[in-house]
């Protein structure tokens, strides 16, 4: 029980002095949990930055790794592919993810391809157009078409959704169909896969390209959208594995020089077998070169 | 009443803190853009032909338009329904639903702003899009953000209706006031401090949303001919290129970000200028 | 009290009752959304296990603990310091000054800054600068940085509605100053601080590009605060955004998210209640 004395303190105020036990209890468990929080901890680290692409895979792959090897513990943190490079470089970090090729300027740093992933055009399932040409979709970004009727569709004004500027999915797209982003006239500007999707989901009109792994989930899991063949070849991981499908990005891990430690463990790791399922059920498709 | 050397000097330490930080973030943000804007100079963000930084071309213009539509129709949107629901709760609402009411509001000011854009995206913007394609425009957001703000603004109007003296209420009464005369011409204006105070917080926080516009309001650089058109806020850009950006492109984005801080400035001095009127 | 005195007034009250009613059902809308797509996936398994397989399996344990963490370093450097300025502006500030006009405006300008500006720069400032790294105590300092304006904003408004005669009262009994705060001044204004306390809280709990930059992704339980944690609203984001088939997971999460909301919230007004009672009965 709270005992309350009442005492005069040389202000003249009435002071409370209460002697509550449970008030105690709370605050010496509040200071222990909080210095307890407050001593850094002393296992080994590995600390990866980067895409938010490879991001989820990255955190399964260092979750596996970690049981095999207790000692060390993986951070895996976003920030983007440029980040990730960045990082890197400066040594903010051990390892860099990267869901592109590296770049002219960025050869002082190495590779290590994990993964792979496809791009792919998708189109809302209500919508009757099955098949567009390469020139067709070029038309359509740089709106000089704007309508599915011309494609042999309904009277209605299609919607052109393309990636914002910077993301490697935009750059790869634009390589392939040989425009520039000037020219590019989108309804439409999305950050992530998912996005993407679910402005097709909403939109019957709309047309958008995403990751294959990404489309190829939804699509099989009951989401109105189709994908959409490339150049006659069906969008699909098998075909991306095979290499025959002519819209694929490395995924890669990113060094400033020869990995050493727990980065070359962490890395042989990712690219062995043992990580293969793991990647696929990331819906990507593993590097088999290795 | 006599004071303590300890006790005002510990709270005004206190108080400078606060305002210390944001002279920190000014800093910073000056600090990142300064390079790019000693390069090109400031005229450039407003004579650009286009907002297209891979081929250093940096026009704001659109983007700061769309910031600004965006937070005032969100604001003129939200302040008579929050002034409105929080009225409701206080005068006539029984006092269980308008407890009710109140935990649901300081439930929404909790819910983060992926889940409103997210709902957004899945809700608001199909339903826009059977009116008119593509649906993710300027409207989307705003609507968006009025739902986003709204609860706070309701809040912090629902405190300061708490806060009129007894005496008022009594008063009128006494005087056959009809309830909603009452509101009008007593509750609301005595209330108008803390109401304006509540609803410029929240402009500022409709000004600095990213999330939700990011996914409901189509990104699309351009200057807005109807409700109906993709815009893309300064915020919203600030998050799409920041983490692809490199070198100079991440410089504009610093840019962009300072230059909403001016926005918002410039009308806080607007609201803090109506404010003085009032009481002059 | 007031009553419905002719036809006009019954009018209003209709009006009235109708939009409160329409602006009910939006949010009650989305909540029903969420809670239609979540439950099927919440157990008590959802609580106790760690996220597997990108968020898609497992559950939330060591996020809801990261989320906790973090609010708790926000609020303890918001309550002192928030509760320190408004005091500050409300006891020893003319309130037409030209301290209470730049103090208050520069308050409201924090307000307006972008969240993913509050990322960069508590990135820059706690995780580089003072070197600390993705951890706990980057999000949470970071966090506190953006929640100080409401919290300060919304107890100031609670502080200054002290009735005049109580600071009659305390000169005449010639209380000293820091006792009419903590006797009589804070008990008064506990209600509207308590609000604050609760605003400012949801405002945290809500942030999400603040915390990917400074607490960062880590699912992992962490060791201490100088570890990185993922916060609840940076898994929504990650499982609805950028993992495929993670939607499910995401509208659970959201409902544990509401949920440790309508907790703290109901502690938040039971203690201050128990506080006020407490200072009260002696």
């Amino acid at each position: 029980m709270p005992s309350t004395t009442v005492v005069k303190d040389k202000n003249n105020d009435i002071k409370t002095n209460i002697k509550g036990e449970n008030m105690k209890r709370v605050l010496s468990l509040s200071l222990i949990s909080l210095l307890w929080g407050c001593s850094p901890s002393h296992t080994d680290k590995l600390i990866l930055t980067g895409s938010s692409t490879i991001a989820p895979l990255a955190v399964e792959l260092a979750y596996a790794f970690e049981q095999l090897h207790p000692e060390v513990e993986i951070d895996v943190q976003m920030g983007g592919s440029s980040r990730g490079i960045n990082d890197v470089r400066l040594g903010l970090s051990d390892i860099g993810m990267a869901s592109r090729e590296l770049k002219p300027e960025e050869q002082d740093l190495q590779a290590h391809t994990v993964a792979y992933d496809g791009i792919t055009i998708i189109l809302n399932s209500e919508n009757p157009v099955t098949k567009i040409t390469d020139e067709q979709v070029i038309a359509i970004y740089t709106n000089q078409i704007n309508n599915w009727s011309a494609l042999g569709g309904p009277d209605q004004p299609i919607t052109v959704v393309n990636k914002a500027e910077g993301h490697s999915t935009l750059e790869l797209f634009l390589h392939y169909f040989k425009i520039k982003n000037t020219q590019v006239i989108p309804d439409a500007v999305i950050g992530d896969n998912q996005q993407g999707i679910k402005t097709v989901v909403g939109n019957p009109w709309a047309i958008a390209y995403v990751s294959i792994g990404t489309a190829e989930y939804e699509s099989q899991h009951k989401q109105p959208i189709k994908l959409l063949s490339l150049g006659g070849i069906e969008a699909s991981t098998a075909t991306v594995k095979t290499g025959v499908f002519p819209l694929s990005r490395p995924l890669n891990f990113v060094t400033a020089s020869t990995p050493s430690g727990w980065a070359k463990e962490f890395i042989d790791f990712s690219q062995s077998v043992q990580a293969h399922s793991l990647i696929i059920n990331q819906y990507f498709i593993p590097n088999d070169a290795q | 009443m006599r004071s303590n050397f300890w006790l005002f000097n510990s709270l005004k330490l206190a108080a400078w803190l606060s305002a210390a930080i944001l002279l920190l973030i000014l800093f910073f943000l000056v600090n990142e853009s300064l390079p790019l804007i000693q390069r090109i100079g400031l005229m450039r963000f407003f004579t650009d032909e286009s907002w297209h930084p891979l081929s250093e071309l940096y026009w704001l213009v659109p983007m700061l338009l769309a910031s600004f539509y965006m937070a005032v129709g969100a604001v003129i949107l939200a302040t008579p329904l929050g002034v409105l629901v929080a009225i409701f709760g206080h005068y006539y609402a029984p006092e269980v639903l308008a407890k009710f009411y109140r935990a649901l509001l300081e439930l929404l000011s909790g819910i983060p702003s992926v889940v409103f854009g997210l709902w957004g995206m899945i809700v608001i913007v199909p339903w826009i899009v059977q009116w008119m394609p593509p649906g993710a425009s300027l409207l989307a957001g705003i609507k968006v953000l009025t739902i986003m703000i709204l609860p706070l603004v309701a809040l912090t109007t629902d405190a300061a209706l708490k806060r009129i003296p007894i005496t008022y209420m009594s008063a009128a009464i006494a005087m056959g006031l009809s309830r909603w005369g009452t509101i009008r011409r007593i509750s609301l204006p005595v209330a108008f401090p803390g109401i304006l105070s509540g609803v410029v917080l929240q402009s500022g926080r409709a000004l600095g949303e990213t999330m939700a516009v990011l996914m409901v309001s189509g990104n699309v650089v351009q200057i807005p001919s109807s409700l109906f058109q993709p815009v893309r806020t300064l915020t919203a850009n600030i998050a799409l290129e920041m983490s692809y950006a490199m070198g100079e492109h991440r410089l504009a984005l610093f840019c962009s970000g300072l230059l909403l801080l001016c926005l918002t400035i410039a009308l806080v001095l607007l609201a803090s200028y109506i404010n003085r009127n009032q009481h002059a | 009290m007031l009553s419905l005195t002719n036809r006009r007034d019954r009018l209003y009250a209709l009006f009235i009752w109708a939009m409160a009613l329409i602006v009910a059902a939006v949010p009650l809308m989305m909540l029903w959304d969420l809670l239609y797509q979540g439950v099927p996936h919440i157990s008590l398994d959802f609580l106790l296990h760690d996220p597997i397989d990108a968020g898609r399996q497992g559950g939330v344990r060591s996020i809801l603990i990261s989320t906790v963490w973090i609010l708790g370093v926000c609020l303890v450097v918001t309550l002192p310091l928030g509760l320190g300025c408004a005091l500050y502006l409300n006891e020893f500030v003319l309130p037409r000054s030209r301290s209470a006009h730049w103090l208050g405006l520069s308050l409201d300008i924090l307000s307006g800054v972008p969240s993913i500006i509050f990322g960069l720069f508590g990135y820059t400032l706690f995780a580089v600068y003072l070197g600390m790294g993705f951890s706990i105590f980057s999000g949470g300092l970071s966090l506190a940085c953006m929640v100080l304006p409401l919290f300060i904003r919304t107890a100031e408004q609670a502080l200054r509605a002290c009735p005049i005669s109580y600071r009659q009262a305390a000169v005449a009994l010639n209380i000293s100053h820091q006792g009419f705060i903590r006797q009589i001044l804070l008990p008064s204004a506990s209600d509207g601080v308590a609000v604050a306390i609760i605003l400012s809280t949801g405002r945290a709990l809500a942030e999400t590009a603040v915390l990917i930059f400074t607490a960062g992704y880590v699912t992992r339980l962490p060791d201490s605060m100088w570890d990185s944690g993922r916060s609840l609203s940076v898994h929504i984001y990650d499982l609805a955004m950028n993992v495929p088939g993670g939607m499910d997971n995401a509208s659970a999460t959201a409902i544990v998210l509401v949920a440790l909301i309508i907790v703290m919230n109901s502690s938040i007004l039971f203690l201050i209640k128990r506080w006020k009672n407490k200072i009260q009965k002696t």
